[in-house]
């Protein structure tokens, strides 16, 4: 039964073509491609200012790397905290795949330990912001069913449901990508009881070396009034970043040429 | 000499930040202006436990009344990078201030292909929670069963780490030139099983080890070879040294002693089934005693754990594991060992549950680390929560709570010093 379903929306969804021709899932694919793979590595500084409902603020500072292992597949992401200071030099690092669980790794300096993380939390709080995981490192384009379900001059807008409903916290989730750059500027999260209670927003884009850059962008938690605003600064694509940049060698020893 | 250098920098830091406040930056506490002046991170803590219980072989309830200031530094130039870490200690347990150092070494990077990490170093492999087989660096067990924060339980070692990356795995060597024991139950501040006199000691009757002559050849020699295969981290290892505690007792000096000790295993750790998986191995050589009928030297053994962790739902994750240690030449150790009452098992198994709640945005961690040994039949409890009260200020409360059935098993000895205790931490 559940099998009929997929078929069907996949049929769907196939079917459901845009104004200019392409399908709902061509979209997402470049969509997926102009906002996670952009060159084939980069880096960039991110500052994290979470407030919450009554307001308080707690910040979050931290370099990302990124290297492709193949476009709209598998990436290698090395994350080297700054602040705050309880968790200064940790690293998470991640070896994303498509079709199968990632591999993550924490590094807490303070015991000099490399510890393994279950691939099972991607929809967890990243660094206690009202980022998950997943908005970090990308959701799998092949996890969600899609359709286009509205077309404007500037937009594509996107329903994506899961495949998996059983892992996820949203029922269904709107997207609307920008019809000349294909980069994703909002997302409004609907819950099992089909409420809104989440957005995410891409307040500034940049070209940067040619590619269209989100370097600002916000989550609201609706529940909660509590949000989360990220800046990127120092961004920069074909860094030349080595594949073992991303194993323990420099979990255990930052590679601070790229870290600066 | 590192104090006098360190000292007019720390003073002409807080001077600057003096007058930095006459200017307009009121926002600005003082850590923060600090740190813009020179990169000096740490923290100031307290943090205070006790008894629950009385404990006769003891004097006071205390086990653990303390400040600490924290304080980072490194610097990097192209090839070399230094790192100080230190805390600067009163300990009212013992009634005096001490200066402890974490972390004083230098990381030479000579080559694309090896590394070396020379001077006073936190090190750790290997694939156990709380459980070391393969990881035979200095563990600060005192620290761990009073409640001061995890990172104590590493205990620093004066050491030189060499690692090589050839294309086909990692290799560190770690030499210790100086045996680094564990900081183990002594009866000072924790009360124990004493199997001479077959009773729980105190400060009273406190065990004073006799460590390794200084010689160069009683150093330490740590070998680890690492690869990872499609997310898959594969090691083996190899240790040249001694007994971490003093598992031997030398009749001649009437004082227990280091018996020499070489280990080798292996290790694999990887995803399995929405989880993390991972499975440790070692053979432990206990040269001094390889036929295991001298019952005042510890026996040769082989160990072994397997581990599971997997987050249950969001935000709660669970991890069990389960640890044994088998004893080699069993028949001789039940022939000569005397004191039958406190006699080991040949197989002695340990069960451990780690479950974690975050909430809060994270802020709110509540943990419990449960071990369970059903050959002992005696458990030890670590619960504990902390709260991030903001960026800088955190809260924890949490237990070591220890429960027996006989007075000599490994946990079961400390069930007098059962303890509760709270910390306050504020960093920068």
């Amino acid at each position: 039964m559940k099998t009929f379903f997929y078929i069907f929306f996949a049929v769907f969804a196939a079917f459901t073509t845009s104004s200019t021709g392409e399908t709902a899932d061509q979209i997402v694919n470049k969509a997926n491609l102009a906002s996670y793979y952009q060159g084939n590595d980069g880096r960039a500084s991110v500052s994290m200012v979470i407030t919450d409902s009554q307001g308080r603020e707690r910040t979050r500072e931290f370099i990302i790397l990124r290297m492709d292992v193949e476009d709209g597949k598998d990436q290698k992401f090395y994350v080297y905290f700054h602040e705050p200071a309880d968790v200064r030099k940790m690293v998470y690092m991640v070896w994303k795949h498509v079709g199968k669980d990632d591999d993550r790794w924490l590094y807490l300096p303070a015991m000099d330990l490399v510890n393994r993380i279950a691939a099972g939390d991607k929809r967890s709080s990243f660094a206690g912001s009202n980022f998950v995981y997943e908005d970090v490192s990308g959701r799998g384009v092949e996890e969600d069913i899609h359709e286009v379900t509205d077309t404007t001059d500037k937009h594509y807008k996107i329903r994506n449901t899961p495949k998996d409903k059983q892992n996820v916290e949203f029922l269904y989730y709107d997207v609307w990508i920008d019809k000349s750059n294909f980069l994703p500027v909002k997302a409004e999260y609907y819950d099992k009881q089909g409420d809104k209670y989440r957005t995410v927003e891409a307040l500034e884009i940049e070209t940067i070396q040619g590619h269209p850059t989100v370097i600002k962008s916000k989550v609201t938690d609706l529940n909660t009034g509590g949000n989360t605003v990220s800046n990127f600064s120092g961004i920069k694509y074909e860094v030349g970043l080595k594949d073992d940049i991303f194993t323990e060698r420099y979990l255990k020893r930052a590679p601070r040429q790229y870290l600066k | 000499m590192k104090n006098i250098i360190l000292l007019p920098a720390i003073i002409s830091c807080f001077l600057s930040v003096y007058s930095l406040s006459e200017e307009a930056e009121p926002q600005k506490n003082v850590f923060e202006a600090l740190k813009e002046k020179i990169p000096v991170h740490g923290f100031i803590e307290y943090g205070y436990g006790s008894r629950i219980t009385r404990d006769d072989t003891q004097n006071h309830d205390t086990l653990y009344n303390e400040a600490r200031l924290r304080l980072d530094y490194n610097h990097a130039w192209d090839n070399v990078e230094v790192q100080f870490k230190g805390d600067a200690v009163y300990d009212g347990f013992q009634g005096e201030a001490l200066f402890d150092w974490r972390e004083t070494y230098a990381l030479v990077l000579p080559a694309d292909w090896t590394e070396a990490k020379l001077g006073r170093q936190i090190l750790t492999w290997g694939t156990g929670d709380y459980l070391f087989i393969n990881d035979m660096f200095p563990k600060d067990w005192i620290s761990f069963f009073i409640g001061r924060d995890d990172e104590y339980l590493k205990a620093p070692s004066n050491s030189v780490k060499l690692s090589f990356f050839p294309d086909i795995f990692d290799i560190n060597m770690v030499w210790t030139p100086k045996f680094t024991p564990d900081e183990y139950v002594t009866g000072q501040r924790l009360s124990y099983y004493n199997p001479l006199t077959q009773e729980l000691s105190g400060s009273r009757n406190q065990i004073y080890a006799e460590d390794p002559k200084g010689d160069i050849e009683n150093g330490e020699f740590a070998l680890r070879i690492y690869k990872n295969i499609k997310g898959y981290e594969f090691a083996g290892y190899a240790y040249k040294g001694f007994f971490k505690r003093p598992e031997g007792f030398n009749t001649r000096l009437w004082k227990n002693y280091f018996p020499k000790l070489a280990v080798y295993g292996g290790s694999v750790r990887g995803n399995v089934f929405g989880g993390i998986g991972n499975a440790e191995f070692g053979y432990y050589d206990s040269i001094e005693d390889r036929k295991g009928d001298n019952p005042l030297i510890e026996n040769s053994s082989a160990r072994g754990l397997l581990g599971y962790t997997r987050e249950i739902v969001k935000d709660f994750s669970a991890g069990i594991q389960w640890y044994f240690e088998y004893m080699k030449n069993y028949d001789e150790y039940d022939e000569t060992y005397l004191n039958e009452p406190a006699q080991k098992d040949r197989f002695r198994q340990l069960l451990t549950l780690r479950l974690t709640r975050y909430a809060m945005m994270q802020n709110l961690i509540v943990s419990l680390f449960t071990f369970y040994s059903p050959t002992d039949n005696d458990a030890y409890l670590r619960p504990s929560v902390t709260y991030k009260y903001n960026d800088h200020l955190s809260f924890s409360v949490g237990g070591n709570i220890f429960l027996k059935k006989y007075d000599h098993t490994f946990f079961g000895q400390l069930e007098d010093n059962t303890n509760i205790y709270i910390r306050a931490r504020y960093s920068f």
